[in-house]
This record gives structure tokens, C-alpha cells and sequence, in this order.
């Protein structure tokens, strides 16, 4: 059983940032939570997953991050408290209805869990920076620092929320949701999970009323503002020193262990309650020093928040931040206690910088993250580059666990920008170009925002080539359920959505479904469609392998295993240049395949132009 | 004690996730405040896995500064060789690597060469007080069948050698409630082998 669920009041558990949040909830009586899989949020997923249902509370994935919102937005309306969680970019996908439920305002609490990822440990779009979010949104936000801090700070947004009548982000960074540490529960409460829809004229945003609404929400955030100043979020620990500190988020970790480290006590505002900002709170600190440092991972927003603050209240204040600590990146210990070294002449007994170059010498090969072994989409991306080759063509990248195309021996991301995106910007290439695409999507991708784009190439009388790797699963955040699994978040059976019929559905003419293990059938059909002066589409459908391998492993099942006859093999390399199978290894100029690996999938046994790989026989 | 700094690395798959869940909350048990971090997503696909555990009277950061490791704790020698500069000779950084190589995309296929033990200990030398390298996945798989407890026979081995300052009645709970019930056996067998591994 889930400690998350189990573990009672005062008691002390050592709980990830995301399994917190989670408790936070469930002790404010949720009764609804929803959310798109996207990491570093995804654990949030599977803990409810987990729980939900003995916690007697609804939870599910929905098909993208705006659905989700307006499915906890529906609950929040008919008085059910709720909660939404997803990634920085699902947020931008949930804007367009984030806006409006501002000026609705909710009869429940309901809070916003929004994940950003400095250093882009798990997504390469952009260094996204949420926090201007809350400014245009018109909705507070909270920021915590630790495990515990999620748990509280949930409990008091949910509290906030139903006061104010107003949704709560709180957003957290990777290093905050991946982090352990130790809480201190309450107590779970059992909240409603079934309310009334009553009619609202504040709900209709409509002219005139959304112009009083717009004005009224400015009056809730001028009190929260009041909320903000008293906080127990917001908080100076003592210190001496003509330089003081104002921190937000997990860089508060840094600073405290940096100032040890460099043996300095300074004093400390550090802010939770970071949108309203507490302008009289920093105002009163700031009046004391000569300078201080803005510590705040990517944007300045705090820190020019303060500069506007020190015109008012202390003109010749010194505002340090970006500059001594850079936008780009996560910080770690290393990079304030680099600043605080700078700023205040102290230095720090162990030269950091030489360690480091020492290192920097070794030069150890890279372990980039590749395709499992056995993976469908290794197949079908063998199937393109060798359907292609010579060809002037542009591979449309997506976001899934495909992303890893964009390593050798494949290269077939040429571009990736958002979910969806590889049909939009694949089709205005093929209408300004004279060059063919070939755009690569996965299922869950497509039943997320794979759709109007898709139905665009068919309006606009477009011909990309369309392939998409449909493993019956949301692979990368972690094997979440889609539409097309037949299988819902609480593990309930459900209706499986034919991917194929909706593409027909579209107009799509050529609609191809292929097992992508079948090589040659794969690389005829791509060099078939992909000449076509219609959209056409291969559904290059097989399930994920780690979900395979789990199965068999569980009803006992063996796998098939392959293996290279040394006197046949000619030594070519064909297999693991082309592939990449993490299976496939040389050692002194013999190709092996380690049978602990291989997954059995025969695609080396196709490709290999000696026919040296075979399927071991049974002893 | 003020801290104590230990970072585990491996290849996704391995068991370090679950082999620093164990040792931090086994910190827990003994009364220290605890932190750790991992990461998740994107690079589990094959790819890197260090954790940082940091336990002691009163923990901030998660992640382990760099110089500052007490113990690093590698279940492939390439990864040892990844996390060097946690450690240091300043801080008399112990090295504990399994002799277990699962050679990364870059060599098996694109010509990159992976390091003897030999240049594997002379680079992690300037970083280190010691560096052990153990056979360990080797030792489970021979006695039990299979490599995947060695996690917990490296485990056992790194606590009989006194290299994590807990006590063991506190790894054994914590072992308990982090693998299943029915492999729990199988496990204190390893770690007890772990333990007798000289």
C-alpha cells in the first residue's frame, strides 16, 4: 500500500516532491484530479493512479493538458475541490481556458500544479519560465522548496482558493518534484466528491460582465496581495552583513548550504508567496542594506521586481542578480557559492574550477539515452532511412519516446517543437518546398493534438507522408493509458479508439497499418505513399516492448532469442551500425547478441544482408 | 555527525533507484534529517542514473557538491568514472564499483573505447582515497541465477566494511520495505554474502 495513503498524522515519511503534492491534496479533501502525463509532473499521475480508488476519488488522463484543466475547472465550478497537474509546456496548451476560469472563478478550491524543467532533464523544447504565467493569468502562485513545502503549500492553496474563489498554481521545478525529503503528515480528509452545478452570470464570460469580472479580479489580487505580506510562505531568517538574500524555490537549499560552506551568516528573505509579491515585506528588507542578491533560477522577475521596489524605498540599493548568476540552466551549490564568493570577497577553501577541469581531461564515452531493444520504432526508423536514402527529405519530428531518433544512427527529428507540431510545420515545408517529408508521431501525441493538424494537410490539399508509431501506450512519461490502450487511468477497461478509422474519417485516402517488425514491408510502403500527391498515412502499429516483456515475464512466458552464426557472418556491422540494438556488441571483430538483452524481435535478422542472425533453437 | 554524502550511479534498470531509496530511508530510521535527488524521464531510456543522498543533522540541498562525496557507489564502472569529480582526495572519497560492464551505444557501435580497470582506477586516483572494484554482479548471478539483487550484495558489502555509517538493523527494514515480500529471503541472502565478500 501507498504511503502517500497510509501514513498517518505526525507521522514522518521521506516522500518525493510530486508524492507530497499528492498528500497535500488528499489531506484538503479532494475529489477530483486530472492531468497529460509529462515529466518531471508524471509521478503526480502515478501516485493517484496509485490511490485513487481506495482514497474513493476520481483521477484520469486525459487526452491533453487543456482538457485536463477544463475537466478540473468543471469540477471546481460544481463544488468539488480539484486539482490539475502537467508540465510547463501544458500549460501553454491549457492557456486557453486557464484565462478564462480566472474570470469564472470557482466555487471549490481548485490548484494548478505547473512543472518546470531548468536544464531541460526532460524536454529539449525550451527553458521555460512559467512564472509570467501567473501575471497573465491573473492567478496567485505559490513556490515551494522542499518535499514538505509541497504538502503544505497545497493544503494552504486549497484553503486560499475557495476564500478568494480563484484557482492556485503551484509551480515547482525538476530539482523540487524529483527531490526526497522528510514530512511531517496531517491529517487526510474526506472531501466531496460530488457537488451541484448552480448557475452563475460570473461563469457566462460574456461583454459587459467580463469587464466587471476583469476589475473584480484585480480587487481579489489586491487582498491576496495583504494574504502574501503575513504568509508564514514568506520568511527573513537572521543574519549579519551589509548584503542580504532574497530566494525563491529550491535555490533557497543553496544558499543556505553555500553560506555554511563559506562560513557567512546572511540575513535571508526567502519567498513562497511569490505572485502576489509581498512589496511592503521586501521593501522592509531591502531598506537595511547597500545590496542585495536576487537569487532566482531562469528569468529575472523577482529580481526586476525589486529594482522597481528599491526606486520607492531605497534608491541607492545595489540590485545583484543575472549577471553573477546566469538565466540559462539549474542552479546547484556550486553556482551561488561562485556568486556569494564574488559579491561578498570570501572565498571558498577547495577551487571548485580546478577540480572540475581535472575531470573535464578524462573524457569517457557518452552514454546517450537510446531505443530499447526490441522497440517498434527502431524498425520503422530503419524502414524510412533505408526507403529514402538519396532522397531530399525532411524527417518531421514529434515529442515521444521517438525524440531519441534524433541520435545516429538514425537523424530522423530533423525539427521538434511541440506535441503535433511535426504535421503543421511538415506541411508548410511541403507547400514552400520542393522537398518530400516524412512526419513521425506517436499515438498518444496524436490523440493529444495530432488531430486538427492532420485534418489541415487533408483540407489544404497538403501530401506529407504521415507515420504514426502507434505502441498502445504514453511510453516515455512512464506507460500511461491513451485513448487507444482500452485501458482508463483506474485501470478500468474501456473503449479502445481505432486510430484507423478516425483517419479515414479525416479523408486520408491511404490509410496503411503495418507491423513496423516487418521490415520489407515497411520500406516498400513508405517508398510507395511517400511519392503520393496525397496526405497518406502508415500506422506502424505494436505495442511498447517493456510493456511486452512485463507480460510474458508475468505469465511465464519465454521470449524468442537471436543469435549471429559466427562462420556465416561476414563481418560487415550492418546490424549494430544500422540499428543500435543495445543487444548487439563486437567484441574483438565477432558481432555478438547478448541473450539477456535481446528482445526477439527479428528486425536484425532482416537486415543483416548475409542472413547470419537466426532465432536460437530450444535446447 | 554534520553529513554525510553518498552518490549512487548506474544504467537505468540496474536497481540503483531502489538501492538509494533503501539507504536513505534507512538514514531516516537512524534519525537523520535526509535528502535526495534523481531524475526521471528522458535519460532512464538506457541512459545515466546518479543519485544523491545526503544525510545528517539538518540537510538543505539535495545534491551532493561537487568534491564532497563520502562514498560513491557505481554498479558499472563507466558510471564510476562519470561521477568522479563528487569526490575528491580532500575529502577522502571511497569509490565502491561493481565490475559490471554494460558498454554504452557510442563504443558497441560508433568506435569509442571503454576504459581498462587499470585506466579506470589511475583516473579516478586524483578524485579518490580508495577505490574498490568488486565483482559483484558476477557473484550474485553464480550463486543466485540471476544479477538483479547485486544492488543489495554491494550493499551488504559497503555496510560490513563500514562505509555507511547506519546501522544494519535499520538497512534490513529498509530493505523490507522497499523489494517484494516474496524476494525478501532471496535478498537477505545476497546482502549476508554481500557482508562476508572480503
Amino acid at each position: 500500500m501507498n504511503k502517500v495513503l497510509t501514513g498517518k498524522i505526525g507521522e514522518k515519511v521521506l516522500l518525493l516532491g510530486n508524492e507530497a503534492i499528492v498528500r497535500g491534496a488528499l489531506e484538503s479533501g479532494i475529489g477530483l484530479a486530472s492531468t497529460y502525463p509529462g515529466t518531471p509532473s508524471s509521478e503526480i499521475g502515478e501516485t493517484y493512479a496509485d490511490i485513487a480508488k481506495e482514497a474513493g476519488i476520481y483521477f484520469e488522463y486525459s487526452t491533453n493538458e487543456k482538457v485536463a484543466l477544463e475537466v478540473a475547472s468543471g469540477a471546481a465550478l460544481s463544488g468539488v475541490r480539484s486539482m490539475c497537474f502537467f508540465k510547463h509546456f501544458g500549460l501553454n496548451v491549457a492557456c486557453d481556458s486557464l484565462f478564462p476560469l480566472a474570470y469564472a472563478g470557482v466555487k471549490a478550491g481548485m490548484v494548478i500544479i505547473i512543472a518546470d524543467d531548468p536544464q531541460g532533464w526532460s524536454s529539449g523544447q525550451s527553458e521555460e519560465d512559467t512564472r509570467p504565467f501567473a501575471r497573465i493569468a491573473h492567478l496567485p502562485m505559490l513556490e515551494p522548496s522542499d518535499a514538505q513545502e509541497c504538502k503544505d503549500f497545497v493544503k494552504k492553496a486549497y484553503e486560499l482558493s475557495e476564500k478568494f474563489q480563484l484557482p492556485f498554481l503551484v509551480r515547482t521545478t525538476t530539482r523540487v518534484n524529483h527531490m526526497r525529503s522528510i514530512v511531517k503528515l496531517g491529517d487526510i480528509v474526506k472531501g466531496k466528491t460530488k457537488g451541484k452545478f448552480i448557475k452563475d452570470i460570473a461563469f457566462r464570460n460574456f461583454p459587459p460582465y467580463v469587464v466587471e469580472t476583469h476589475e473584480e479580479l484585480h480587487k481579489k489580487l489586491d487582498k491576496l496581495k495583504e494574504i502574501s505580506e503575513k504568509s508564514n510562505m514568506n520568511f527573513v531568517s537572521k543574519g549579519k552583513g551589509s548584503l542580504g538574500i532574497i530566494v525563491t524555490g529550491v535555490s533557497y537549499n543553496y544558499v543556505m548550504d553555500a553560506m555554511d560552506d563559506l562560513k557567512i551568516n546572511l540575513p535571508v528573505l526567502k519567498i513562497g508567496f511569490t505572485y502576489p509579491l509581498p512589496d511592503e515585506l521586501i521593501k522592509n528588507f531591502i531598506k537595511k542594506f547597500k545590496k542585495v542578491l536576487v537569487v532566482e533560477e531562469l528569468e529575472p522577475i523577482v529580481e526586476n521586481h525589486v529594482k522597481m521596489l528599491a526606486k520607492e524605498t531605497n534608491f541607492k540599493l545595489k540590485v545583484l542578480g543575472k549577471g553573477y548568476l546566469s538565466s540559462a540552466g539549474e542552479y546547484n551549490e556550486e553556482r551561488i557559492l561562485n556568486a556569494l564568493s564574488q559579491i561578498t570577497g570570501k572565498k571558498y577553501e577547495f577551487d571548485l574550477i580546478a577540480h572540475k577541469k581535472k575531470y573535464l581531461k578524462i573524457k569517457e564515452p557518452k552514454r546517450i539515452p537510446i531505443l530499447c531493444p526490441g522497440c517498434p520504432h527502431r524498425s520503422t526508423f530503419y524502414a524510412a532511412k533505408a526507403a529514402t536514402k538519396g532522397m531530399d527529405i525532411v524527417y518531421a519530428g514529434d515529442v515521444g519516446c521517438y525524440i531519441l531518433g534524433i541520435f545516429k544512427p538514425f537523424e530522423t527529428q530533423d525539427f521538434i517543437f511541440s506535441m503535433g507540431a511535426s504535421e503543421g510545420i511538415g506541411h508548410g515545408i511541403r507547400k514552400t518546398t520542393d522537398q518530400k517529408v516524412i512526419c513521425f508521431l506517436g499515438d498518444s501525441t496524436f490523440f493529444h493534438s495530432g488531430m486538427p493538424p492532420m485534418i489541415n494537410t487533408v483540407f489544404n490539399k497538403s501530401n506529407p507522408l504521415i507515420i504514426i508509431m502507434d505502441n498502445r501506450i504514453t511510453a516515455m512519461t512512464g506507460h500511461q493509458p491513451n485513448p487507444g490502450t482500452g485501458k482508463n487511468a483506474l485501470g478500468e477497461e474501456c473503449k479502445e479508439i481505432s486510430i484507423d478509422n478516425i483517419v479515414k474519417a479525416f479523408g486520408v485516402e491511404e490509410v496503411r497499418v503495418i507491423d513496423p517488425y516487418n521490415v520489407n514491408l515497411m520500406i516498400s510502403t513508405i517508398r510507395e505513399l511517400v511519392e503520393k500527391d496525397k496526405v497518406s498515412v502508415i500506422i506502424a502499429k505494436r505495442e511498447c516492448q517493456l510493456l511486452i516483456a512485463r507480460k510474458k515475464k508475468a505469465e511465464g512466458i519465454k521470449t524468442a532469442k537471436f543469435e549471429i552464426d559466427p562462420n556465416v557472418c561476414k563481418r560487415c556491422g550492418t546490424c549494430l551500425r544500422e540499428l543500435a540494438c543495445p543487444a548487439i556488441h563486437e567484441e574483438s571483430g565477432v558481432f555478438k547478441i547478448d541473450k539477456n538483452i535481446c528482445a526477439g524481435c527479428a528486425v536484425c535478422a532482416q537486415v543483416c544482408p548475409n542472413k547470419a542472425i537466426h532465432a536460437v533453437k530450444e535446447e | 555527525m554534520k553529513e554525510f554524502n553518498i552518490i549512487v550511479a548506474g544504467v537505468g534498470g540496474q536497481g540503483a533507484l531502489t538501492l538509494a531509496t533503501i539507504i536513505a530511508e534507512a538514514a531516516m530510521k537512524e534519525g537523520y534529517d535526509v535528502r535526495t535527488t534523481e531524475l526521471h524521464g528522458l535519460a532512464q531510456r538506457g541512459g545515466s542514473i546518479p543519485i544523491h543522498i545526503r544525510f545528517g543533522e539538518k540537510m538543505y540541498t539535495p545534491l551532493v557538491l561537487e568534491g564532497e562525496a563520502d562514498l560513491i557507489i557505481a554498479l558499472e564502472p563507466l558510471e564510476a568514472l562519470r561521477t568522479t569529480y563528487f569526490g575528491s582526495k580532500n575529502h577522502k572519497t571511497i569509490f565502491l564499483i561493481d565490475n559490471y560492464k554494460i558498454p554504452p551505444i557510442t563504443v558497441s557501435a560508433f568506435g569509442e573505447k571503454y576504459p581498462t580497470n587499470d585506466e579506470i582506477i589511475s583516473h579516478i586516483k586524483p578524485f579518490s582515497n580508495k577505490t574498490i572494484i568488486i565483482d559483484a554482479s558476477k557473484i550474485v548471478e553464480k550463486e543466485t541465477g540471476s544479477i538483479l539483487s547485486s544492488n543489495i550484495f554491494i550493499l551488504g558489502y559497503a555496510l560490513s566494511k563500514g562505509l555507511i555509517p547506519i546501522k544494519e538493523k535499520f538497512i534490513l527494514e529498509a530493505i523490507k520495505e522497499n523489494v517484494p515480500e516474496k524476494y525478501f529471503e532471496l535478498n537477505k541472502k545476497v546482502f549476508d554474502l554481500g557482508k562476508k565478500q572480503s
